[in-house]
């Protein structure tokens, strides 16, 4: 279709849309490139001029980068094993004759739309707390040690939480993808005598395929990014236990005010997430056309 | 006044070469239609005139005045599309005023042209339901009417009936047969059905891969089509083709009988070519039978209904001696 | 298998359905049940499930506290002005993409994607400066900005899906009588994609609601949302469980309402029409 008037006008219409995310992309982005090569503090305005990879050293080689790289490796695919295994059973549950279909799904999907900051706090406060939460209540009832969950397994927590809030995502997504699973795909299956298993292994999973990559490429969009669970409950803490490179670049650039060493992390940052996009954008590319 | 002329249109999509070179002259007031083989290029002419797409290279005229780079809104044309098209979220009454409205004409005025569009297509009962509510025939109606009020240029047209079934098919062309007599307003109508194109034309432009096979009405095509394509695409059943010896002793490269200029005999020895029946068509009032005939393939003849036919009989043939048609091996029309 | 379930399995499934479900949910249940307790019952132990004494004063305290209002003031503003200006620059954007389709359409449209992988605090060190700068930090309409350009990739995917199943024809039609490119889009584009139009809206107010990366680094005192509205609780921990639950319930409660009116489209709309 399209005249060249129409093509010309469609491209002026795009522009500001493209214009604007350029933008967007590219100066904050070169900035925090030539910030990052630069001696710049904020507490310190003696401190100034080139630094050469100085930044970099500084911020790959203390041992905290190391960890919060680890950690933001465990945070993103320990909450993606969970709401993928998690979220496939749920859907298969979900899919099942039962009552009240309707509430359920509303029931399951509420987490996702609870806001980061009140996600940490309930579960900080009313389900972790070692004093009285529920999960302390619970292990004092059958007799156990109540956990300090923070303190002790500070990391492992901040995946629960996280995991809850998306495992509704996950478990929507895989349900709907689900469904339009055809009854005669399903009838004819059992008619060439499948039984259950193969049924989910040879019909089901991949019909199922596209959704579940789609569901881990959203879900690592945000995962990266995840900054709110850890501001509010650890603090990153104990030590770095639970700093993930998101906010360890925000405790660096923002909390010490070191703006040249928190871009060096920044750049980093933008690095890993896209090595992990190319590596995803591949897979999905091949499964969104189809 | 609605006069369209197009010089030298070609048109391509990127690479591929659609139209190669087209120049057709249609006059104010015709009724032309455009027929041709699926994906032919039909559409994407009357597009072109439409200004939905722009020619490669050539012009377009409408009335003398070049177009060929106007947006579609300043050309003055209405279309009809297969789809219909109409705006699913407006009532039947707001479909037909859209242009109108887009025209910035008074409100008073609007109402009247819509009243007026209503009576004509019969479409009064439905003025204030959506387009959702509508069979096919009156959501057809709609879209016709939302072309008439404009009092366009011309009408384009394409293939506006091959979503409706057979009878309303035959009602809808008699309608715009008549809306056509009675604006007098040059139309061109695509369509791939032939007896729409002979039925409704006064001149039909045949297409072949993007090229004019034939322009002219519809007599003419059918006694004295310009080439092969045009002599095997217009009329129904097409017509029997036969190549070599027999051929030669016509002096031509290839010869066609249409299936109605046969006598057919069931007596022994009394046609020059024998044949079985292979199937036979009975219509009622026609029938068509398949024959194979020795040494020359199958060949469809038109009967009356009167005989009945079985799979296995013997038939004997005889091609009208006036009505053969002669093509040269480039597929011409060999004239007499 | 619908045909040939028997009772006793349909009982089984929606008990074990009905349990994994309340306990996914029970986080919120809890903070709903609390909301109503005293400071006191609230950390009693053993705990009480439906609150003894029923009390409202915490949502008072809250309100006293921190200025609830204000905060929800600020986060509807942020999220529907992001939203709305997100959809004007976002419609003529996905019109191009829907109907005017070239070879790079695809590559844009990814391209766009891909600005939503880029890390926020990978920039969060210049956007900070530039805000102290441009003395926007703290406020509304620097935070509008931001949410605006972080949902636009979102918005403009969702809207290029719901226009794709807009037949063109109906546009063309448009032009044939007449209309020029504005009239095409306010009388017959956007009419035709009101449903998809809303859920975008919806989805997109969801997500800025939510997002809590740039709303508490960039606001302090007086631009303040929910996020930071919320993230206010939590130290000094402990002592206010009631009235934490309280503002928690009062922040989450909207999109709460929200969020389950709108998530047969949620899923359209995050998987950018890849699943339906
Ligand atoms: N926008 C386009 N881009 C590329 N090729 C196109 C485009 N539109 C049409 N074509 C090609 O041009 C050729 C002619 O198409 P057109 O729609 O004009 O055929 P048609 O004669 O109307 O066929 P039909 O009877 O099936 O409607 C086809 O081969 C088609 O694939
Ligand atoms: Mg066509």
């Amino acid at each position: 279709m399209a005249t060249r008037q129409t093509r010309t006008l469609a491209r002026t219409m795009m522009a500001p849309a493209v214009i604007v995310l350029l933008i967007w992309m590219a100066v904050p982005l070169a900035m925090t490139i030539w910030f990052s090569f630069q001696n710049y503090s904020l507490i310190n305005p003696m401190m100034t001029g080139f630094a050469g990879w100085g930044n970099y050293e500084y911020v790959i080689g203390d041992p905290s980068f190391t960890q919060a790289l680890v950690n933001t490796l465990l945070l993103v695919g320990g909450v993606l094993l969970i709401t993928v295994i998690g979220g496939t059973f749920l859907a298969l549950l979900l899919d099942q004759p039962i009552w009240g279909q309707g509430v359920l799904r509303i029931l399951v999907i509420s987490p996702f739309f609870v806001m980061p900051p009140v996600a940490a706090l309930i579960w900080k406060n009313g389900f972790m707390h070692p004093g009285y939460g529920m999960l302390g209540h619970l292990f004092k009832a059958l007799g156990l040690e109540p956990v300090d969950w923070f303190a002790q397994y500070p990391l492992f927590s901040v995946i629960v939480i996280v995991a809850w809030q998306w495992l509704p995502f996950a478990t929507l997504i895989l349900l709907t993808a689900l469904q339009s699973l055809s009854e005669e795909q399903r009838e004819a299956a059992e008619m060439d005598g499948a039984n259950a298993v193969n049924r989910f292994r040879y019909i089901i999973l991949p019909h199922m395929a596209r959704a579940i990559t789609i569901v881990i490429l959203i879900q690592t969009i945000f995962l990266l990014g995840i900054f709110a669970e850890i501001r509010v409950t650890t603090g990153g803490g104990p030590g770095y236990a639970s700093t993930n490179i998101a906010f360890l670049v925000f405790r660096t650039g923002i909390l010490s005010n070191d703006i040249g060493a928190g871009s060096a992390g920044g750049v980093v940052a933008v690095i890993i997430a896209n090595i992990v996009a190319i590596f995803l954008m591949r897979a999905v590319g091949k499964n969104l056309d189809a | 006044m609605g006069s369209i002329t197009l010089e030298h249109v070609n048109k391509s999509f990127g690479e591929v070469e659609i139209i190669p070179d087209i120049s057709l002259e249609i006059e104010d007031g015709e009724f032309v239609v455009f027929v041709g083989p699926s994906g032919c290029g039909k559409s994407t002419l009357l597009r072109l005139i439409a200004g939905l797409e722009d020619t490669t290279s050539g012009h377009i005229k409408l009335d003398g005045e070049d177009v060929t780079g106007a947006p579609p809104a300043r050309r003055g044309l209405a279309m009809v599309f297969q789809s219909y098209a109409l705006y699913p979220h407006m009532s039947v009454r707001d479909n037909i005023a859209f242009p109108l409205k887009m025209a910035k004409m008074p409100q008073a005025e609007i109402d009247k042209k819509v009243e007026y569009a209503a009576r004509t297509l019969n479409l009064g009962s439905y003025l204030d339901r959506r387009p959702r509510a509508l069979s096919g025939g009156q959501r057809q109606r709609v879209a016709i009417g939302r072309a008439i009020v404009r009092e366009p240029k011309a009408f384009l047209f394409d293939e506006p009936l091959s979503n409706l079934d057979a009878a309303l098919r035959v009602n809808m062309r008699l309608e715009i047969t008549e809306l056509h007599q009675q604006l007098k307003t040059t139309m061109i109508y695509v369509t791939h059905d032939q007896v729409e194109a002979m039925t409704m034309a006064d001149r039909i432009v045949v297409l072949n891969a993007g090229n004019v096979e034939q322009f002219g009405s519809p007599l003419e095509l059918y006694k004295r089509p310009a080439n092969r394509f045009v002599a095997g695409f217009i009329g129904s059943p097409k017509m029997n083709f036969v190549d070599g010896p027999e051929a030669e002793k016509h002096n031509a490269h290839s010869i066609g009988v249409r299936p109605e200029h046969f006598t057919l005999s069931t007596t022994a020895g009394a046609g020059q070519w024998a044949g079985t029946v292979n199937v036979a068509e009975q219509l009622g009032s026609d029938t068509f039978l398949h024959v194979e005939v020795e040494g020359l393939g199958l060949m469809t003849v038109r009967t009356d209904g009167e005989q009945t036919f079985r799979h296995g009989d013997k038939v004997y043939l005889t091609p009208d001696a006036n009505r053969i048609y002669r093509f040269d091996a480039a597929g011409l029309a060999l004239q007499d | 298998m619908a045909r040939n379930a028997s009772v006793q399995t349909k009982v089984g499934f929606t008990v074990l359905a009905w349990t994994v479900a309340l306990l996914l949910f029970s986080p919120i249940l809890w903070t709903i049940v609390t909301a109503f307790k005293t400071e006191a019952e609230a950390i009693a132990t053993p705990p009480t499930f439906l609150p003894l004494t029923f009390t409202l004063d915490n949502f008072g305290d809250v309100q006293d506290r921190s200025d609830y209002i204000k905060h929800a003031w600020n986060s509807i503003l942020v999220s529907v002005g992001s939203t709305l200006l997100g959809l004007v620059i976002a419609i003529p954007a996905a019109w191009s993409m829907a109907f005017a389709p070239t070879k790079r359409t695809k590559d844009i449209l990814m391209w766009m994607l891909s600005t939503k992988m880029m890390p926020a605090v990978g920039v969060l060190i210049p956007i900070y400066l530039i805000f102290r700068d441009l003395r926007l930090l703290d406020t509304v309409h620097g935070l509008t900005i931001i949410m605006t350009l972080i949902n636009l990739p979102i918005i403009i995917w969702m809207l290029y899906t719901y226009f794709k199943e807009i037949p063109v024809d109906i546009l063309e039609a448009a032009r044939m009588d007449g209309a020029e490119l504005w009239n095409e889009i306010v009388h017959v584009l956007v009419p035709m994609a009101i449903p998809g139009i809303a859920s975008t809206l919806l989805l997109n107010v969801i997500l800025a609601w939510n997002e809590a990366f740039w709303t508490i680094t960039l606001t302090s005192g007086r631009a303040g949302t929910l996020t930071a509205f919320i993230s206010s609780f939590s130290s000094p921990q402990g002592l206010f469980l009631a009235k934490l639950s309280a503002a928690s319930l009062l922040a989450i409660a909207p999109i709460l309402l929200l969020g389950w009116f709108s998530q047969k489209q949620l899923v359209r709309g995050l998987t950018f029409g890849a699943v339906k």
